[in-house]
C-alpha cells in the first residue's frame, strides 16, 4: 500500500511513453531483421521455416479451389477446343512416331558404343514430386512456396522442375515445405548453355518475365529460337535439362523466355542430384 | 452465473480479434496460386487494405504489436528479407491513425482516396528497402502494375471487411 503513490508517479509516464518506446523498438527490430536476413542468418532461416510449416496445410487447403478452378477452366478450354486439338495432336503424333523410331534406332546404337568404350553414364537423379501450395507473386520475390521439405528428402540447393523443364531451385527448407526461388527472381542464376553454339553462360532472373542471357563468350552466334539447357557447371543442376528459349537477342542483351509456365505450375519435381545438389548456408560452410 | 460470464468473456474476445485474424487470412489469400495469368505477375495488395481498413476503422482492436506480427507473417510466407513488411505496416500505423477521422468523416470515396495515397507510398518503401537489401534496382514495371491492381481491388476487399464490424464488440470512438 505504500508503494502505491510511488508506482502510480512511475506508471503514468511510462504510459504515455509506452507507445513511442514501443514503435522505436519495434522500428529497430524490423531492421536488425532485415540485416540479419541478408546475412541468411541460420537462426532466422529456421524460424522461417518453422513458420511457414506450421501455414503450410492451411495453404494446402487454400490453394485447392484455385487448383479445382484451374481443372474447370481447362475442361471447358477443352470442349472448345476439342476438334482443332484432336488434329494437332494426329499430326503431333505421326511426327513423334517418326521420331520415336529414330530413338529407338539410337538408343540401340548408343548402347553398343557406350558398352564398347566402357562410358561411365551421368549420375540419374531420383525425384521428389510435390505440390505448389502458395505462390507469392508479384514483383519483388519471384518464388513458390511446395509442400514437401526436409521430411521428404528435400535440401537446400537442388533443382525443381516443372513437367516442361527447369523452374528453379530449393531457397529455404522446412520440415514439411520449402522455397523454390524461380528462374525468374533477381537472384536466380543458373549455369546454362545453347544448344547447337555449345557456348556457356550463365541465366540471371531480372524479376521480369524473360531471364537474361549472361556471360556468353564474345562473338557467340546466338538467334532468337535457340533452345537453352543446363550445363551442369557447378553440380547444382544436372546438365541438359530444358531451360527456355533464345527470344530475343540483341545490343540490350539475349532475352530468354523460360519453358515453363509458371502461372500454371501446380506440381513440381524436385531433383535428388546426389551430395553435389546441397547448397549449405554461409555459416553451415563455415563450420564444415 | 460465473459460465454465463466465462462465455461471454469469449465471445468478446473472439470477436475483437476478428480485424487481426481477417488481415492474417488476406495475408494467405495473398500467396494463394491463383491460375489466372494476369493475377499471378500483378499482386494486388490484400493485406495492406486490410490494414488499412481496421487502423482507420477500429485503431482500438489493431494494435502496433499485431500489425507488427502481421508483416512479419507476411515476410515469412513470401520469402521477403525479413522486417520489410513489418517496417512499413509500423510506419503506416501511426500516420493511419493521426489521419482517419478525415478518411471516415465523408464517404466511401474518401475512404478509397486515403487508400489510393497509402498504396503507392508502401510500394515506393518496399522498393525502396529491397533494392537498398539486394543492391539492385527492381525493375519498376511490376510494383506500377501491382499498384493499380491493389488500388482497382480495394472496394471488393473493403466491402467485405466492412460485413465484419456488426460483429466486433463496441466502441466508444464516435467515428467508429
Amino acid at each position: 500500500m505504500k508503494n502505491s503513490g510511488t508506482i502510480a508517479s512511475l506508471a503514468l509516464p511510462l504510459k504515455a511513453w509506452a507507445p513511442r518506446f514501443g514503435f522505436i523498438l519495434l522500428t529497430l527490430t524490423a531492421f536488425v531483421l532485415m540485416l540479419l536476413s541478408k546475412a541468411e542468418t541460420v537462426v532466422l532461416e529456421r524460424a522461417r521455416g518453422q513458420v511457414v510449416d506450421a501455414v503450410a496445410p492451411v495453404l494446402d487447403v487454400l490453394s485447392r479451389p484455385a487448383a479445382t478452378i484451374q481443372g474447370g477452366i481447362d475442361h471447358v478450354n477443352g470442349l472448345f477446343l476439342l476438334h482443332a486439338e484432336n488434329t494437332r495432336l494426329r499430326a503431333e503424333n505421326e511426327k513423334l512416331l517418326r521420331w520415336q523410331a529414330l530413338a529407338q534406332n539410337l538408343q540401340s546404337e548408343n548402347a553398343t558404343l557406350r558398352a564398347e568404350l566402357g562410358y561411365v553414364s551421368d549420375q540419374q537423379p531420383r525425384f521428389i514430386t510435390a505440390r505448389v501450395v502458395a505462390d507469392t507473386g508479384g514483383s519483388f520475390v519471384q518464388s513458390v512456396l511446395i509442400n514437401a521439405g526436409t521430411d521428404q528428402n528435400v535440401r537446400r540447393g537442388q533443382a525443381a522442375m516443372s513437367q516442361e523443364g527447369i523452374a528453379g531451385r530449393v531457397a529455404n527448407v522446412g520440415a514439411r515445405s520449402s522455397r523454390l526461388l524461380l528462374l525468374t527472381d533477381l537472384n536466380s542464376r543458373v549455369p546454362v548453355i545453347v544448344e547447337g553454339t555449345g557456348s556457356r553462360g550463365i541465366l540471371a532472373g531480372n524479376n521480369g518475365p524473360r531471364p537474361m542471357l549472361q556471360y556468353l563468350p564474345a562473338n557467340t552466334p546466338v538467334s532468337a529460337g535457340d533452345r537453352v539447357v543446363t550445363s551442369g557447371d557447378g553440380g547444382v543442376f544436372p546438365p541438359g535439362l530444358p531451360v527456355g528459349v533464345v527470344s530475343q537477342s540483341g545490343a540490350a542483351g539475349i532475352q530468354v523466355e523460360p519453358i515453363v509456365d509458371y502461372t500454371r505450375m501446380g506440381v513440381v519435381r524436385v531433383l535428388d542430384f546426389g551430395p553435389a545438389g546441397m547448397l549449405p548456408l554461409p555459416e553451415e560452410q563455415a563450420l564444415r | 452465473m460465473s459460465d454465463d460470464l466465462g462465455l461471454n468473456r469469449l465471445d468478446r474476445w473472439v470477436r475483437a480479434t476478428l480485424p487481426v485474424l481477417s488481415i492474417a487470412f488476406l495475408v494467405l489469400v495473398s500467396v494463394t496460386p491463383i491460375p489466372l495469368p494476369i493475377l499471378a505477375t500483378v499482386a494486388p495488395a490484400f493485406p495492406l487494405m486490410g490494414i488499412y481498413c481496421w487502423v482507420v476503422l477500429r485503431p482500438d482492436l489493431t494494435p502496433l504489436a499485431a500489425v507488427f506480427a502481421l508483416g512479419l507473417l507476411q515476410d515469412m510466407l513470401t520469402g521477403f528479407p525479413l522486417g520489410v513488411h513489418a517496417l512499413i505496416y509500423l510506419v503506416a500505423h501511426p500516420v493511419l491513425l493521426a489521419q482517419r477521422r478525415f478518411f471516415v468523416r465523408h464517404s466511401f470515396l474518401s475512404f478509397w482516396w486515403g487508400f489510393a495515397l497509402l498504396a503507392p507510398s508502401a510500394s515506393f518503401l518496399t522498393w525502396v528497402l529491397l533494392s537498398v537489401l539486394r543492391g539492385a534496382l527492381f525493375p519498376p514495371f511490376g510494383v506500377l502494375a501491382g499498384l493499380v491492381a491493389s488500388i482497382l481491388a480495394f472496394p471488393v476487399i473493403a466491402w467485405l471487411l466492412t460485413r465484419l464490424r456488426t460483429a466486433l464488440p463496441a466502441t466508444s470512438d464516435a467515428y467508429a
